[in-house]
């Protein structure tokens, strides 16, 4: 799985990161997580807001933070 | 240009049809992008199911559409996945369609009605740089 964290540095994109990998660490679950801060990279995936959370490329959200049941959900399945 | 953290972003769509109002209505919101009111992103993309485009109106604290007509496809296609937008439709606002030549100043005009229609205000300062600590 290929997690991507959105964001160019702000406090809401370190804390989405901190949840994602609390997540992943708590489920025991393999995942590559990178930080993309570059506003191209960003703005390649169509979107206008961050911090967004992308997994294996798909946009799970973007502009508002997730709570942890989402990420998990989206990590780990509900 | 991305907007970090998404406070205040107001996301503006046209139709970008093509007569000659859908042809005013991707000026009008080019325009007023330029000036630094809206951040203007692409329809075609959450037409085409995009997800960073269709998660991006999802989590935006406004989405405004601007139709040339009342077939509103803008406005339709934002409600397809659920996002209610504020709406504009440049007939409603006195254009006839195929009888209106496109000016700066028909534009300017239109820019202008929705600047002050109240429904759509733009953001107090620049949506564009500013970043939350």
């Amino acid at each position: 799985m290929k997690i991507e964290i959105l964001g160019t540095g702000c406090a809401k994109c370190h804390k989405l990161e901190e949840m994602v990998k609390k997540v992943l660490h708590d489920s025991k679950t393999d995942a590559e997580v990178n930080k993309i801060q570059d506003i191209k990279k960003i703005m390649s995936y169509g979107v206008m807001m961050t911090p967004a959370l992308v997994i294996d490329n798909d946009v799970k959200i973007a502009g508002k933070m997730p709570t942890e049941e989402q990420i998990k959900s989206w990590l780990i399945g509900s | 240009m991305a907007e970090c953290c998404g406070t205040r972003a107001k996301l503006i769509y046209a139709c970008s049809g093509a007569a000659d109002v859908g042809e005013i209505a991707d000026r009008v919101v080019r325009k007023l992008r330029k000036q630094g009111n809206f951040l203007m992103t692409c329809l075609a993309g959450i037409g085409a199911g995009l997800s960073g485009y269709v998660q991006s109106a999802k989590g935006a604290e406004q989405n405004i559409t601007i139709d040339g007509c009342p077939v509103a496809c803008a406005r339709k296609t934002l409600e397809r996945i659920g996002v209610t937008p504020t709406s504009y439709i440049l007939t409603e606002l006195g254009l006839v369609k195929g009888k209106t030549a496109v000016t700066e100043t028909v534009v300017n005009e239109i820019c202008e009605k929705i600047k002050n229609s109240g429904n759509a205000k733009p953001a107090s300062k620049s949506t564009i740089s500013n970043c939350c600590s």
